[in-house]
């Protein structure tokens, strides 16, 4: 049974090279994420922490485990049913934000509905309510090479929002950013946290943890220590000590 | 008003995200306290209440539970360095939230030398460093799980403090602050994380010795 687990991984590995010179990335892994839930997971570079991101999105295959995504089993799919898994049903954020240059931001963030098979205006209505809710419904017509860090990023995170993902993946999201940026993109997390939106944050920026109910820490591809914090409520005065 | 509790003002102890940094300032008897207490006047003198005011607003969400008594505690003894003055105002009850406090020209010139003064809290990790290395000698605790249980213990301090940056109605000179005490939050932690593979290597190591 998986419950209402947005994620689940069992004995979740990926192991790369063989003999002297296997690396463990990710080693045996348990994961149960409930919907609703902003996991950060945190570690140190190389400990495993993006390589276990891109087994929970399909990005890359395991070699041993099983990963489940609203109760179904995506390790086992096709390619092809895979691709159409990243587009439909996963919100992916990169540290460098991976948007198209020469697309406005509202074409940035309507192309994964159109790719979807919506139509055009339906696609439109979408990306111009996505890019409100992230701020930027006046930056809409600007190229991301006319925007600032944060703002692209924003832009990003309405993209990954484009097709009402079960879960947001982010990997390193405020990476390339200055505390400012930082700041907005934190807001807009927690915005989605209590809209219900699954996330699931990779990073070694402690400060994700202000917007997460749960923090992993990840070493030599295994979880070292779980930390859970009471949901946030806006108020940090509620007597937690 | 209930009495300061021994030695700690509120603003360090009580306070959830107040931390180690914060506390130097306010420690009872800590010149710093006084130093802040008369720069706070340098700009006109200012009712007990007033200088509450400045004092809370720039230490915004720091500041939510700094205990009045002990500015009074302290303004009394600046008084009695002769370093402030005070007079009743003008049809108010004679309380010393009411009375009106100014700097003397000794008060003006300690400010002067204070903003001179070039000095910088230091951040002990002598005493966290020295726990790992007794634990591990005599084999009391795994320094690895002591590592762990200070790295939850910060990163709530952390995260604490980046939630309370968030709030955007936090005045940005306020917030400075808190990025302050979140900048040296996030060194401790990459501390720790050296600590860790340093102690978790050293236990490896040991192990496979006791093996061959």
């Amino acid at each position: 049974m998986t419950g209402s687990m947005a994620l689940r991984a069992r004995g979740l590995t990926k192991r790369y090279g063989s003999d002297n010179t296997l690396v463990r990335a990710v080693d045996e892994v348990d994961l149960d994420v409930p919907a609703g839930q902003t996991l950060a997971v945190m570690g140190p570079s190389g400990c495993g922490k993006s390589t276990l991101l891109h087994l929970l999105g399909g990005l890359q295959r395991p070699t041993g485990g099983q990963v489940w995504l609203a109760g179904d089993r995506i390790d086992t799919l096709s390619e092809r049913a895979l691709a159409r898994l990243r587009r439909d049903r996963v919100g992916f954020v990169f540290q460098s934000f991976h948007l198209m240059d020469e697309l406005t931001a509202v074409e940035n963030v309507e192309l994964a509905a159109l790719l979807a098979g919506r139509s055009p205006g339906r696609a439109r209505r979408r990306a111009m309510y996505l890019l409100d809710r992230v701020g930027l419904a006046d930056r809409a017509a600007h190229l991301p090479s006319a925007l600032s860090g944060g703002q692209r990023q924003r832009v990003a995170i309405a993209r990954a929002l484009s097709n009402e993902p079960l879960v947001v993946l982010a990997d390193e999201p405020t990476g390339n950013l200055d505390s400012a940026a930082t700041l907005e993109v934190l807001r807009l997390f927690a915005e989605l946290h209590s809209a219900g939106q699954t996330l699931v944050v990779v990073t070694h920026d402690a400060r994700i943890a202000a917007v997460a109910d749960r923090v992993i820490s990840m070493r030599d591809g295994a979880f070292a220590d779980d930390s859970r914090f009471a949901t946030t409520t806006g108020n940090v005065y509620d007597g937690r000590r | 008003m209930p009495p300061p509790r021994s030695g700690t003002a509120r603003l360090g102890i009580d306070n959830p995200i107040a931390n180690g940094y914060l506390l130097a300032v306010w420690s009872e008897g800590c010149a710093g306290v006084q130093d802040v207490v008369l720069a706070m006047l340098a700009k006109e003198p200012a009712h007990g209440y007033e200088l509450r005011r400045r004092l809370r607003d720039a230490l915004g969400p720091l500041g939510d539970t700094m205990n009045a008594g002990q500015i009074y505690v302290t303004l009394a003894r600046l008084g009695k360095a002769g370093l402030v003055t005070s007079e009743r105002a003008d049809g108010l009850p004679d309380r010393p939230d009411r009375r009106v406090y100014a700097l003397t020209p000794a008060g003006q010139q300690r400010v002067a030398g204070w903003l001179a003064e070039v000095s910088w809290p230091k951040p002990d990790l002598t005493e966290f460093h020295l726990k790992l290395v007794a634990a591990a000698a005599a084999r009391l605790a795994d320094p690895v799980a002591l590592v762990d249980a200070q790295r939850r213990e910060v990163l709530r301090r952390l995260r604490d403090t980046q939630l309370a940056a968030l709030d955007r109605s936090v005045d940005p000179v306020a917030g400075l602050l808190l990025e302050g005490v979140v900048l040296r939050l996030r060194a401790d932690l990459e501390w720790l994380e050296a600590c860790e593979r340093m102690w978790a290597d050293r236990d490896r190591t040991g192990r496979k010795a006791q093996q061959a």
